[in-house]
């Protein structure tokens, strides 16, 4: 049968494998963060652009204020969520192939929730005064307004940001006890030292450990859930047509998860290229997210025909112009887009040929983040161009290059802060992966079946 | 003020229905606008210009939609066949509908726009930080936001036209939201002047920009709380408040009634009036 992962692998040799990644890098490391900081500059020059003239260079104009930041902050906030599905719901469901792969996909977590915190500040009109959504104490007695979903939106985003780098972090304790027992000296090994917090791997470690691992997991669940399920209120709150849908926060968690397995696709297989991680990152592996994600895949296309259908049969002529007018009008090639990419290409992993070809899960993973980035846009753009009052009507719009520079600008900052992440800890955990292999040995042994 | 005393004088500032409590004792400022007067001149829009600092952003902005205009004229061309200028067309002027439960007012994250005890929409500059969520929300799209820092950058009003600006209140800066204010400068003015004589401003004392410079006289404006105003007995008549209520009768009553409020049905609760129009469109 398949195998997550070989049972003779020795204990040593995960280490080195694994603290190998954290070596000086090859040249390819070297080329893909030039690339990257290439690409944030230029959404870097696009800001200052931005700041210093105004809003008005993004060329969204007055019915229009919501454009391309809003949306790509939606995307990237959908894409943290794959980090807490794979280490905490997964963790809860005693799923072990999640091992070799949950620490990467927890960085991402947390690195694609600050490139998002960004969107909101390139958004804002007025960035100098953005400490004015803080409730901070203020000799004026001024303070936000705790009706608005954006400030509720401000607080579940940051509680999730600080919450998912603890169990970032305190899933990592063990292994950088091994980078410090391992490394030479230098600034690295103090960094270690002071990381794993005097950690020495005795029994009542090991069990405090856990316990504060699956607490933290328990807390981090609901708080996935509550993110996007806030910023689906963003625009369920509302009162436009096409956003006021008693749906969208399901929608928005689906989507989700959806945008982030489909990521979780993309950078396994670029690590395990990068890396050679070919031991740990194994197909049957690779396999399980592929038929994870086509599950998800298909609650999200449900969930999005029933938006569909309760709109249509609504009987509110807004709402009903509004899906019209995505369907036909000027978005109509992004609106079908979206719909192809984000419910027919997952069709191709029902197919257990493609689930184990790297190429096509490549490009399908891509794909379907393109079609998740899609719907983000046609969610917040075509209500802005057909809403309510007839004179937004005839107002058409269409983002400047300095909105596509700072999207395209965060993928850079995105796959900056990743690939440090990578040379600076260990991106596959070395301690589970041993349980995982001494888990298939006993099973072995024991002459059981098991799925370990 | 604290939390404990923000959460005990909630009920001072939110009320519980903007029409069946009465939150507003001394004014309540609302407007009516007779369409059928309308001739889509424009010279509300100027006088709202002139009189308000409004940006005048030049024709390259004014085509990528970036356009000021607190008070705009909206043309809905009749569709008969005829081409222009033979072709008719009803002009509709809107500016901020000030509605009592406005849309725009909880979701701002700041808590830039508020209402006042007159039954204003307010927008304050200074705490807006351009998030742009109020604008989002409004049905009318009557809020203006400034995209670029037109006073100082874009240089609108090159010398000696700062000269010409109204010094009752201020040139506002890239990035906050403004919208039509009923011209609270005005507003302000005079119910200082009355409370110094020890009374209430009476029906006249006050006159908005756009209603002081319509030569057709379709714009009335005052002080609904006052029975004796003009606008007061406009409201009563067309029984504004019922008209959900009062479809039927109303078209019994046949062309007696025209008033209404623009989307009654989402429950804004807006502050203008309209008397729908009568006559043929004009050619």
């Amino acid at each position: 049968m398949e195998r997550d992962i070989r049972e003779d692998i020795a204990w040593a040799k995960i280490n080195t494998d694994v603290l190998k990644s954290l070596e000086s890098p090859r040249r390819l490391y070297w080329v893909i963060v030039f690339v990257a900081m290439l690409i944030f500059s230029i959404g870097i020059g696009c800001e200052v652009y931005q700041y210093n003239v105004g809003l008005g260079v993004a060329n969204m104009d007055n019915p229009h204020v919501w454009g391309l930041y809003i949306a790509t902050f939606i995307f990237w906030i959908g894409m943290s969520h794959s980090g807490t599905l794979l280490s905490a719901i997964l963790l809860l469901m005693g799923a072990d192939w999640r091992k070799p792969i949950y620490r990467f996909a927890e960085a991402m977590t947390t690195f694609s929730l600050m490139t998002a915190g960004l969107f909101v500040m390139v958004h804002l009109g007025r960035l100098w005064q953005v400490y004015y959504a803080l409730p901070y104490p203020n000799e004026r007695g001024v303070w936000p307004n705790f009706q608005s979903p954006l400030l509720w939106d401000a607080m579940a985003i940051f509680t999730y940001l600080s919450s998912s780098v603890l169990f970032l972090f305190i899933g990592m304790i063990p292994d950088l006890a091994i980078c410090r027992d391992h490394l030479h000296p230098g600034w690295r090994k103090k960094l270690y030292t002071l990381l794993s917090l005097g950690w020495e791997g005795t029994d009542r470690q090991w069990r405090n450990f856990r316990v504060a691992y699956v607490t933290v997991a328990c807390f981090l669940i609901p708080l996935a859930v509550s993110v996007h399920s806030i910023v689906a209120s963003d625009f369920a709150m509302s009162q436009q047509p096409g956003w006021h849908v008693t749906s969208f926060p399901p929608y928005f968690v689906a989507g989700a998860l959806y945008s982030g397995c489909a990521a979780i696709i993309t950078l396994f297989i670029i690590l395990r290229y990068v890396f050679k991680f070919e031991d740990y990152m194994t197909l049957p592996i690779l396999k399980k997210i592929a038929r994870l994600t086509f599950a998800i895949a298909m609650v999200w296309t449900y969930l999005n025909a029933v938006e569909f259908a309760s709109v249509w049969y609504s009987h509110d002529q807004a709402s009903k112009d509004v899906l019209i007018q995505k369907a036909t009008g000027p978005y109509a090639p992004f609106w079908w887009m979206m719909n192809f990419c984000g419910s027919v290409v997952p069709l191709v992993l029902a197919f257990k040929r493609f689930q184990t070809s790297i190429p096509v899960l490549f490009a399908v993973s891509l794909l379907l983040n393109l079609g998740m980035w899609l719907e983000r846009w046609m969610i917040v753009a075509p209500t802005f161009s057909h809403g309510y009052y007839p004179w937004t009507w005839d107002h058409d719009q269409w983002p400047s290059l300095v909105q596509w520079g700072m999207v395209f600008g965060s993928f850079g900052w995105f796959t900056l802060l990743f690939m440090v992440f990578c040379k600076v800890f260990p991106s596959v955990s070395m301690y589970e992966v041993k349980e995982m292999v001494y888990h298939r040995k006993m099973a072995l042994e024991n002459k059981t079946e098991g799925a370990h | 003020m604290s939390v404990t005393n923000l959460l005990e004088n909630w009920s001072t500032f939110r009320h519980f229905h903007p029409v069946d409590d009465k939150p507003h004792e001394q004014y309540k400022w609302a407007m009516a606008i007779n369409l059928d007067a309308c001739t889509g001149c424009n010279a509300c829009s100027v006088a709202c210009y002139a009189e308000n600092n409004i940006a005048v952003v030049g024709k390259d902005k004014y085509a990528h939609g970036q356009t000021m205009h607190w008070m705009r004229i909206e043309r809905y061309w009749d569709e008969d066949g005829r081409e222009f200028p033979d072709q008719g067309a009803q002009f509709l002027p809107m500016m901020c509908q000030q509605c009592e439960a406005a849309p725009c007012e909880t979701v701002c994250p700041v808590g830039a726009t508020n209402h006042t005890a007159d039954g204003l929409n307010s927008q304050v500059y200074n705490r807006c930080i351009g998030s742009r969520y109020c604008s989002a929300n409004c049905p009318f799209k009557v809020r203006y936001f400034n995209w670029y820092d037109y006073p100082d950058q874009e240089k609108v009003w090159p010398e000696p036209l700062p000269q010409q600006l109204n010094p009752d209140l201020t040139v506002r800066t890239k990035g906050v939201m403004e919208k039509c204010t009923f011209c609270v400068q005005r507003l302000t003015a005079a119910k200082s002047d009355a409370r110094n004589e020890g009374r209430s401003v009476r029906d006249g004392d006050v006159q908005t920009a756009c209603q002081q410079a319509c030569p057709a006289g379709a714009i009335s404006f005052g002080n609904l709380v006052d029975p004796q105003s003009k606008i007061a007995k406009q409201w009563e008549k067309q029984r504004v408040e019922l008209a959900a209520h009062d479809e039927q009768e109303k078209d019994k009553e046949g062309s007696e009634l025209r008033g209404y409020r623009i989307f009654e049905e989402l429950r804004a609760y807006p502050s203008v009036m309209y008397l729908e129009r009568v006559r043929e469109s004009a050619v």
